[in-house]
């Protein structure tokens, strides 16, 4: 059932070759519309448990300010949601309006996930208007319910999706006879053995990026000296989700990066830009890869073979083990890499920090720092959340299907393509503008007005 | 067996589709055709209202398609896709500013962002509609080879076919719309927008009705094949079931009884979709590649359907909920029209609902 590995490379395109001299610009497109989308995903993974939970709390308690923000934050859940959608729909015609080969080769094996997929964001849709929109209108107890489903359907829809992503990182589920796709067994494509720590990984960076995003606009409010009840609540809730997931997301990513050794040992390769297989492999902190080395990187002796094999003598595969025209573009992968190593670590120590003193003197710590450390944890987790899809999408290049078909395979004739790129490019700054436009205009409307109900506001 | 359940499962949500999405679409039509701030105020704070709940919901059916044809029809979606990528560009940015400027509507403080803001919505809805309806004329009428964009871009879907299906799907979409928020007015206890939803569904419905038929003569010129299919058999069947719906619909809308209409205009529209169906087979690509040929093999149709089975065992009872507490009134926001919200309220200086 797995992949012949002869035959790497040697898929032949449903549609006939593609002659795209613009493969660049299809590429760039997906990764604008990529950026685009993830932030998002991440609110639809974790902000109904957060907004949920918060909910929870007033019911238990009776207290007011619990409601309050629940309430606020559900209508900032349903305008992300629905920007969302907008942006997964794109996604799902750049399916077809970039890679048409791709799906016409491969839809038969990995459309499964995304079919699965879609009725989970139905029923999330669904869910979503009924809370937002029966706030007040439907029993307290009713709509908790109500809540549950959107938690549920946030977990499943993104596993549906990671499993095509993990699906074209290890293909499996099909058989190539001749360069054709035959044997398909899409059940086998969709529960992949890349899915269990993609998914992990992901969600949890759902957490962290919702999390630390939520918090850092109220720890601004209160560097601007703003210690209500409410600001304080509003901090706490989304910091202690994110800071709960944030130090075992270091463990998932050592997982990742195991796996990532067993299935793309090239991939690995370009992490670190090592040239030779090597036992007892060093990891360069910066610097930048050319003429087959890392120069002016601050190398650390053996620490590549820690991560890899948890073992300082352990044998790492190094580029040599492909032509140069199957390796991926190292800088870019390797710097991603860093970035969301070095920002996960970091975070991790501000949330350690934050845990220790909650756990030992129950009360947030008091220096300014830590909460500028908060305001900034914002924006970072969001770069290593991008940095991580990088670190894998380009690090596959130059598959599309790892070691199956390759990106200028499943690229589409069309023309045009550049004109594409920029007027995408052109509406998503529009899109950034109107929504940040729009979440601060929510900001400003003080919480007390937001308390009572507003029928008409949506 | 399987490809023609899988296609029938495509059908279903086309249908689904431009049934509740065609309306959506088909709000913003009126929206665009209100009239200046003051005096279509009443018109735009409806087509808010009544689109609010369901619109994310509505717009997962389009997704549901794409993915079914990629999955079940790789090929076909492929060929579809690479031909088409003008008109399908432009839904892709008529889709994004539309639900943005949908979302942020809500949000504007002043009638001048709100006018801005509602004319990108609404002219998006005119825009999408016809461009969808127009690649459905494109691969109707046999323009869509198989292939890596093999097709021509431009004179593909901008034919005589193309162009007629674009249009019938405005007009239907606005047609369904003028129906349901005729019957939500009524709900909403507003006689006065009652009666102008009403005239707007008799005028949209008759200019549908007149467009569908004299359209037959377009096909005969343009896409030959496909209107012998209408004429005869099972397509002929459909075309006339649909005839009769549409009929009843005008009816029911002239005797008030919209809640009914609501499912009769449905139902014409359904019976277009499925009598389109007949009318190619046994082509998915008119004359170019058959069902048969574009099917995924077995294991994959198999396996999307016990998907799609487990997917409607839970999205059935979700969707009766959410359409039974919005038609029972308990989602709906309050009636404001557009324009008010930024008057000035009696006795304050300050201007309402602009937080
Ligand atoms: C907030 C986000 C975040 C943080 C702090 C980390 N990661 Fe990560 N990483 C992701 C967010 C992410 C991601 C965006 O979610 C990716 C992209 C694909 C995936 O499965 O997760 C990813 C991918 C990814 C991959 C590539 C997997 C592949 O190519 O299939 C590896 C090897 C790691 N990560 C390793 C780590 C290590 C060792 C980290 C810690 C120190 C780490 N990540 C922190
Ligand atoms: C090829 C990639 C992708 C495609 C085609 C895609 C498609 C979509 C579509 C069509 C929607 C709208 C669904 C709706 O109407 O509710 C959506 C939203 C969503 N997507 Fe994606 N998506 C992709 C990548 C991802 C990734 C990588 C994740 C997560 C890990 C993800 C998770 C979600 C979630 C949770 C939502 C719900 C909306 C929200 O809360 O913002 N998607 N996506
Ligand atoms: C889970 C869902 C995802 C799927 C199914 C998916 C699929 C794809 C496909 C089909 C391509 C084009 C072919 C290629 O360049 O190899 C691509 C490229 C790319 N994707 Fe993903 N992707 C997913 C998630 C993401 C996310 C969340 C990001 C991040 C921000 C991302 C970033 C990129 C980038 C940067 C490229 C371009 C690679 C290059 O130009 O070298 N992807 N992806």
């Amino acid at each position: 059932m797995d992949v012949l590995v002869l035959a790497a490379g040697h898929v032949s395109s449903a549609l006939g070759e593609s002659t795209q001299e613009h493969l660049l610009a299809a590429r760039h497109t997906q990764a604008l519309s990529f950026i685009f989308h993830i932030p998002l995903v991440c609110f639809g993974i974790a902000f109904p448990a957060m907004v949920l939970f918060t909910e929870g709390l007033w019911l238990r308690s009776g207290d007011p300010v619990y409601k309050t923000i629940a309430k606020r934050w559900s209508k900032v859940m349903l305008i992300l949601f629905a920007v969302g959608v907008v942006s997964g729909t794109i996604l799902s015609f750049e399916f077809g309006l970039l890679w048409p080969n791709f799906t016409a080769t491969f839809g038969s094996v990995f459309g499964l996930g995304f079919t699965l997929e879609g009725f989970s964001f139905f029923i999330e849709a669904i869910f979503i208007a009924i809370y937002v929109y029966g706030w007040d209108r439907l029993s307290p107890r009713r709509h908790f319910l109500c809540g549950i489903p959107i938690v549920i359907t946030g977990l499943t829809g993104s596993m549906f999706v990671i499993s095509v992503n993990a699906w074209m990182n290890h293909p499996t589920g099909f058989d190539l006879v001749g360069g054709h796709v035959t044997n398909v067994h899409p059940w086998a494509a969709l529960f992949n053995s890349q899915l269990p720590f993609e998914l992990t990984h992901m969600y949890f960076a759902g957490y962290m990026v919702a999390g630390f995003l939520v918090a850092a606009v109220y720890a601004r409010a209160w560097l601007r000296g703003d210690r209500s009840r409410y600001n304080r609540a509003a901090l706490i809730i989304p910091l202690t989700f994110a800071a709960l997931v944030t130090p075992a997301q270091l463990i998932v990513g050592d997982w990742a990066a195991r796996t990532v050794t067993k299935d793309q040992p090239l991939k690995l390769a370009a992490f670190e830009g090592l040239p030779k297989t090597e036992s007892g492999a060093p990891f360069h902190i910066g610097g930048i890869y050319e003429d087959g080395e890392v120069k002016h990187g601050i190398e650390i002796p053996d620490l590549l073979s820690i991560l890899a094999d948890h073992d300082p003598n352990g044998t790492v595969k190094g580029l040599n083990i492909a032509p140069p025209d199957d390796r991926p573009p190292i800088n870019v992968t390797r710097l991603s890499f860093q970035t969301m190593v070095f920002v996960g670590t970091g975070l991790a120590l501000i949330t350690v920090a934050y845990l220790f003193t909650w756990w030992r003197r129950r009360r947030l710590p008091r220096s300014r720092w830590f909460f500028r450390a908060v305001v900034l944890a914002g924006p970072l987790s969001l770069l290593a959340l991008i940095c991580g899809w990088v670190t894998t999408e380009v690090g596959r290049q130059p598959w599309i299907v790892y070691e199956v078909m390759r990106t200028e395979q499943a690229v589409t004739d069309a023309g045009g393509l550049p004109v594409i790129f920029f007027s995408l490019l052109a509406v998503y700054l529009s899109l950034l503008g109107a929504v940040i436009w729009l979440l601060r205009r929510l900001a400003r409307s003080s919480p007390e007005a937001a308390a009572e109900p507003q029928g008409a506001e949506s | 067996m399987l490809p023609e359940i899988c296609l029938g499962l495509v059908i279903a949500g086309i249908t689904a589709y431009a049934v509740l999405g065609g309306a959506d679409f088909g709000a913003g039509f009126w929206d665009l055709t209100a009239g200046g701030a003051r005096r279509g105020g009443r018109v735009r704070g409806m087509v808010q209202q009544s689109m609010g709940p369901v619109w994310e919901a509505n717009h997962v059916w389009l997704i549901f398609v794409l993915v079914l044809m990629w999955t079940c029809f790789p090929t076909a979606f492929g060929s579809i896709f690479s031909t088409l990528y003008v008109p399908l560009l432009i839904v892709v940015v008529g889709i994004i500013l539309r639900g943005t400027a949908f979302a942020l509507r809500g949000q504007a403080a002043t009638i001048g962002e709100a006018r801005f803001i509602g004319a990108l919505f609404a002219s998006s809805s005119v825009l999408v509609p016809f461009c969808l309806g127009s690649c459905l004329g494109a691969i109707a009428s046999g323009r869509v080879p198989v292939g890596n964009a093999a097709g021509d871009p431009i004179s593909s879907w901008l034919s005589p076919t193309g162009v007629l299906v674009g249009g019938l799907a405005v007009i239907t979409g606005a047609y369904l719309a003028a129906v349901y928020m005729a019957g939500d007015s009524v709900r909403a206890g507003l006689p006065d927008l009652a009666r102008a939803f009403r005239a707007r569904a008799l005028i949209a419905g008759s200019v549908a009705g007149v467009v569908a038929i004299g359209g037959l003569v377009v096909l005969h010129d343009d896409a030959r094949s496909l209107f012998d299919g209408l004429t005869s058999g099972g397509g002929l069947v459909f075309v006339i079931a649909s005839a009769l719906a549409g009929i009843a619909t005008l009816a029911l809308v002239w005797v008030q009884r919209f809640e009914l209409a609501r499912f009769s205009a449905a139902a014409a529209v359904a019976c277009v979709t499925v009598g389109w169906a007949f009318a190619q087979s046994p082509y998915l690509l008119p004359d170019r590649l058959t069902l048969d040929q574009a099917a995924a093999p077995n294991a994959t149709l198999a396996a999307t359907l016990i998907g799609v089975g487990a997917g409607l065992v839970v999205l059935i009872p979700s969707l009766y909920l959410l359409y039974s507490l919005t038609l029972r009134g308990r989602l709906d926001q309050e009636f404001e029209p557009l324009d008010q919200r930024f008057q000035p309220l009696p006795g304050s200086g300050s201007t309402e609902g602009g937080t």
